[in-house]
């Protein structure tokens, strides 16, 4: 008996239809790119009690209408204002709310600037002209500034806790990062260390 | 004559293409992982300022997108050149954004509701003007949490 083998399918155009579905792939893709700066604006709040908060407490940026920088009544370039930011921040040249001095600052310690991190305040503020960009790159450099002092001081007390050579961003990576080993109970206990240390207290005028 | 005659042997041999939809299937996989299918068609210009000091937004589900920018040429001549707010599929007044998120609050589950993040998708061009406007009228309806959408790079790239 003749066993007839069945027809092979022609596969030669299955190349077309790949590419096909390829080239509109290819055009409908639009890479994730959904990262940015995280703000949490105040709540609504009617009750207008004066807070009393002393003026060199207060570190005041603001941005005119045509882009340019102000910063405590001096023009500043955006270049300089991480490291005024920063050596504002940590000042600690009194004590905080409890009376304690800030042992970890390694500021100048000067009266006349931030008593402590903890009492430091950023005002922004900006004209209804300002363009976005220019208030995007500020807020950037004001948000590195902390990060710049939590880094550094996650460095200092991390080996500590046995988190060696890791900085503020890596511990709060590996926090979330669900295949991280560590230990988690202890790395979340120095992170909220070192933002209660140096909360981020960034006020905006309106 | 048979010296002129053409070798038979000598022709290059065709180069084999089985494998070339194993390539080509390869490459589609990859893109069809990696798509994410735009839910919005956009009808301003969004270019994205950069910085260096952000975070991801993680749970793309809990997120409501809020794009400001110039209209696009094909709408110019309709709305104008200034900046103004797209809302899903539309252009919307800064009034209309407390519908909006009451709607996007709505559509999610009750418990889901507090993690709602506002991701700001604004043009660089734009000013702070109509920014402001959208914040303040999001703390009218308590939608505290915001994310200004940026790209990775260097703030030295938004000039």
């Amino acid at each position: 008996m003749a066993k007839r083998a069945a027809p092979e399918v022609n596969a030669g155009s299955m190349a077309d239809i790949a590419f096909l579905l390829l080239i509109f792939f290819l055009v409908t893709t639009t890479m994730e790119k959904d990262s940015g700066i995280s703000r949490k604006l105040p709540p609504m709040d009617d009750s207008e009690e004066d807070v009393i908060i002393k003026e060199k407490n207060i570190f005041k940026v603001s941005l005119n209408g045509r882009d340019q920088l102000l910063v405590e009544d001096e023009l500043m370039e955006l270049k300089d204002l991480r490291a005024a930011a920063v050596e504002f921040l940590d000042n600690g040249g009194g004590e905080n709310a409890n009376g304690e001095a800030c042992d970890y600052c390694k500021g100048k310690r000067d009266a006349n600037s931030s008593d402590h991190p903890d009492k430091a305040i950023i005002s922004l503020k900006n004209n209804r002209e300002t363009s976005y960009k220019m208030y995007i790159s500020v807020q950037n450099e004001l948000v590195g500034a902390y990060n710049e002092l939590r880094n550094r001081r996650a460095l200092e007390i991390g080996p500590k806790s046995g988190f060696r050579d890791m900085n503020f961003i890596e511990m709060q990576k590996n926090f979330k990062d669900v295949n991280w080993p560590g230990n988690k109970t202890k790395l979340e206990e120095v992170i909220d260390q070192i933002k209660a240390e140096y909360p981020q207290k960034l006020s905006e005028v309106q | 004559m048979s010296k002129f005659k053409k070798k038979k042997g000598g022709d290059l041999p065709a180069v084999n293409t089985a494998s070339l939809p194993d390539i080509v299937f390869m490459l589609l996989f990859f893109f069809m992982v990696a798509t994410v299918m735009r839910e919005d068609t956009l009808m301003i210009e969004n270019r994205l300022p950069s910085a260096d000091q952000i975070e991801k937004l993680e749970k793309k589900n809990l997120v409501m997108y809020i794009y400001v920018g110039k209209p696009s040429s094909q709408y110019k001549a309709k709305y104008g050149e200034e900046a103004r707010i797209q809302l899903n599929d539309k252009f919307a007044q800064v009034s209309e954004i407390a519908a909006f998120i009451a709607a996007e609050r709505a559509s999610k589950r009750e418990e889901e509701v507090p993690f709602l993040t506002t991701s700001l998708r604004v043009d660089k061009e734009a000013n702070m003007g109509i920014v402001g406007d959208i914040k303040q009228e999001l703390r009218k309806v308590n939608a505290l949490k915001i994310n200004y959408t940026t790209t990775q790079g260097d703030v030295s790239n938004n000039n």
